[in-house]
């Protein structure tokens, strides 16, 4: 414990900065603009959220209640979008932010101006996407992959999605160029690849993984502006084109990009278990692998989404066998998780709580993914409630509940005070039920044969939808616990003691005080 | 008494788990045709290898959750690594998933053989209908449309909802029992899907291209899909509706059509 002063700036930098609006504006701080990509994926989380509810209120009962049809569908095109787009993904650049410095002993990040700039563009991108509502015509209404012709129907919401999406591309490329370039060139001397903690290679891999893709992503709705409005027809039959060449563009950004989704939810996962275990992570090194193989496998799958497309038998076959692959290594990470908690000496905050519950559910959307790899049984399965319930174990339980994780875990150090444990608690246990309640019925929705982006449905699905909405408004409500909690902690929280997890081994919990100062590391720590 | 709770919650889902193999309503709707026998039977077996592993990997969790508590003042070990576990731990699953994709593979090369069919029926996807074309076999010449049937006032809540709520329509697809049924899809406007769960069968139409896909009824019956893929407004609006005949029964409603169905297709042409 000694230790935790080792460097600190003892050299009377002052902080001069601007004050007000102005320091968030020009910051170039990565503590400040962490805390921006936080606040700013927090809000579009809640935006999300409520278009959410007011997809799973209309669902409560069959029948048309409250949403029409048309509206219905832009409800769950920009539900999809803005959790993707606009809170999972800034989240976790704002943990990049704020952690992947103080974890390499970095005073900050390497391109100080362009984080800046890659922040201030989502508020753009994100005013468009909730923006579009108000455009005639309305929002997007073709779902969040957007496949043509559907999505070249639409009005003016189309056009302002496209680019919001390009503006997202944008600020995540440069994101990720800056992770990479602050990783490989910023860490404390002594520090090797193989020495990171696990945190940071997730992020080194997904920030590739990102600039391997986005630019696809990019492309692909250049093509579907311009058969919009310059006269192409990329994919219009009707001209020479292919609809399906669009699911096959879109899927090959789509695929990775669920595991960009995840594998930083992995990182989080690999600090805070061996941190409450007590106990180093097993197999690190077998981690690392299996998170590059993970991230290699995913860009060779994409056409599993779209088994019901049609495509040869040996397509099927070949995407189905490279899609079950992905089992192994992501096996291999929960068995190491697993094994890092045996013989530990676990105590269980709400950080703990939350990454054991992430593991716990992850496993089951994993086993549900095995499940719709499977053609046969995808084809059955696709597009329906099934798939949703799926992906949200993956997405809601994983990503989000990581993302919950991490931000318990961190907090202390970010403000330097507690949150309340109490009610903390309260949080996971409450998202856990709810989040249960609401997807784990969805599963029997999709095999009786409910389609998903429907506004209505027979009696049959009846009682099971009304379970998952009434799961669904718990999950929406507990959410504003957290939120109190964020900011009761900041507001007047316990003062957080200089080590508040005595089983953390990285470095902004033993060569930083706590609260982190503005300026961290300008002299690079000594490494054992 | 929190670990407990998780227990009690993993006891809950593989309850959930096992119900789902009794009763009709948690799982897929009672199969039809070979392939969805296949399907049927499949996805029961990797439930129960799903729910195997599943207990074996949160037994070992839970059982060092309960245990190696700090709270019971158990001391923390020090080992990290091991090779020779991480390699079995990588083989193991191989070899599962070897043992699952073997009777799939044989599926799906089942499925995707669509020759020498008894029958071959076109259906087009439209906002929001389907229509039908008998392209081929008994009943050659039959073409029609097949809109849905519910009256808007019980989507409005005005009046009391039918046992079809939504899956009925008006002309429904009419197939003999026990013959090879090719189904060719192409769509009018924008991407649909054609599904019938119980026949085991869902294939995108996509305008300006032509896919297709085959099922043989089994019994008998009145099977019920909808579009499975997102198609604009009134896309939960389009149902499919699948009646199986025995093949005089066939026979009768054919040469009824056949003798009807002129003006259906000069209305056909005249869509286009």
């Amino acid at each position: 414990m000694a230790a935790v002063h080792g460097d600190v700036h003892g050299h009377g930098h002052d902080d001069h900065h601007p004050s007000g609006i102005m320091r968030w504006v020009t910051t170039t701080n990565h503590k400040d603009i962490g805390s921006m990509y936080l606040w700013f994926s927090f809000t579009m989380f809640l935006i999300g959220g409520f278009l959410a509810m007011g997809i799973r209120a209309e669902l409560y009962q069959p029948g048309i209640q409250i949403l029409e049809p048309e509206l219905f569908n832009q409800f769950t095109t920009l539900h999809g979008l803005i959790m993707v787009f606009g809170a999972i993904m800034p989240a976790f650049v704002g943990f990049a932010n704020w952690q992947v410095p103080i974890m390499i002993g970095a005073p900050d990040m390497a391109f100080a101006r362009m984080n800046n700039w890659s922040f201030w563009l989502l508020p753009v991108a994100g005013t468009l996407l909730v923006g579009s509502f108000f455009a005639p015509g309305g929002a997007a209404a073709g779902g969040w992959t957007f496949y043509p012709p559907l999505s070249t129907q639409g009005g003016i919401g189309v056009d302002l999605m496209i680019f919001a999406v390009h503006i997202l591309g944008a600020s995540s490329i440069m994101g990720s160029i800056n992770i990479i370039t602050t990783i490989l060139n910023m860490r404390a001397p002594g520090m090797t690849l193989m020495k990171m903690p696990m945190f940071v290679w997730t992020w080194l891999i997904t920030a590739y993984l990102l600039v391997l893709v986005m630019p696809v992503l990019a492309g692909v709705v250049t093509m579907l502006l311009t058969d919009r409005h310059f006269g192409t027809s990329f994919f219009n039959a009707a001209g020479g084109g292919d609809p399906v060449m669009f699911q096959h563009i879109f899927w090959f950004f789509g695929h990775p990009e669920v595991y960009i989704m995840i594998l930083p939810a992995f990182g989080i996962v690999s600090e805070i278990i061996p941190t409450f275990s007590r106990k180093p992570l097993f197999g690190y090194s077998s981690m690392v692998y299996a998170t590059a193989s993970i991230a290699i496998l995913s860009c060779i799958v994409w056409a599993h989404h779209m088994f019901t497309a049609g495509m040869p038998a040996i397509g099927q076959l070949f995407f189905m066998y490279a899609t079950m692959l992905i089992a192994v290594p992501t096996g291999v990470k929960v068995f190491n998780w697993t094994a890092t908690m045996w013989r530990g000496s676990m105590s269980f905050e709400t950080p703990m709580l939350f990454a054991i519950g992430f593991i716990f559910l992850f496993v089951i959307g994993g086993l549900s993914g095995v499940i719709c790899a499977i053609v046969p049984i995808d084809i059955q399965v696709q597009d329906t409630y099934y798939v949703i319930a799926h992906f949200h174990y993956v997405l809601v339980s994983g990503a989000l509940f990581s993302l919950f994780a991490g931000a318990y875990y961190w907090i202390p150090k970010w403000t330097g005070r507690m949150y309340n444990e109490t009610l903390g608690k309260w949080h996971f246990w409450l998202s856990m039920f709810f989040f249960n309640l609401t997807f784990f019925v969805q599963h029997f929705l999709g095999l009786a044969g409910m389609p998903r982006r429907i506004p209505d449905y027979n009696l049959q699905f009846a009682d099971f939808n009304m379970i998952s909405s009434i799961g669904a408004f718990g999950f929406g409500l507990t959410q504003l616990l957290f939120l109190y909690i964020m900011i009761n902690c900041i507001r007047g929280g316990e003062k957080a003691p200089e080590k508040p997890w005595d089983g953390a081994t990285t470095l902004e919990w033993t060569h930083l005080p706590t609260p982190a100062p503005y300026h961290s590391f300008e002299k690079p720590p000594v490494l054992k | 008494m929190r670990s407990k709770s998780v227990v009690t919650l993993a006891g809950v889902s593989a309850l959930a788990l096992y119900s789902s193999m009794a009763v009709g309503k948690y799982n897929f709707p009672e199969p039809q045709s070979i392939i969805a026998k296949d399907i049927y039977d499949q996805h029961l077996m990797l439930l129960w290898v799903c729910l195997a592993i599943f207990v074996g990997v949160f037994g070992v969790m839970f059982y060092s959750v309960l245990k190696h508590r700090k709270s019971l003042g158990y001391k923390a070990a020090n080992f990290h690594h091991s090779t020779t576990v991480e390699i079995i731990w990588t083989v193991i699953p191989c070899l599962i998933l070897i043992f699952m994709a073997y009777p799939a593979t044989k599926t799906v090369i089942a499925m995707k053989d669509t020759s020498s069919p008894d029958m071959t029926i076109k259906a087009t996807g439209y906002q929001w209908m389907w229509g039908y074309d008998y392209l081929q076999g008994e009943g050659e010449g039959i073409s029609f449309f097949s809109k849905l049937s519910t009256p808007r006032a019980q989507v409005e809540n005005k009046e009391t909802k039918g046992e079809n709520y939504l899956l009925e329509v008006d002309n429904r697809v009419v197939v003999p029992v026990g013959k090879k049924v090719r189904v060719i899809l192409t769509a009018n406007d924008v991407l649909h899907a054609w599904w019938v769960p119980a026949l085991g069968i869902k294939q995108d139409a996509i305008p300006g291209f032509i896919r297709d896909t085959w099922f043989t009824a089994d019994r008998p019956g009145i099977y019920r899909g909808q579009c499975a893929e997102l198609c604009g407004k009134d896309h939960g609006f389009m149902p499919i509706v699948v009646e199986v005949m025995e093949a005089d029964e066939y026979s009768k409603w054919a040469a009824a059509q056949l003798s009807t169905s002129t003006v259906k297709t000069s209305m056909h042409i005249e869509n286009k």
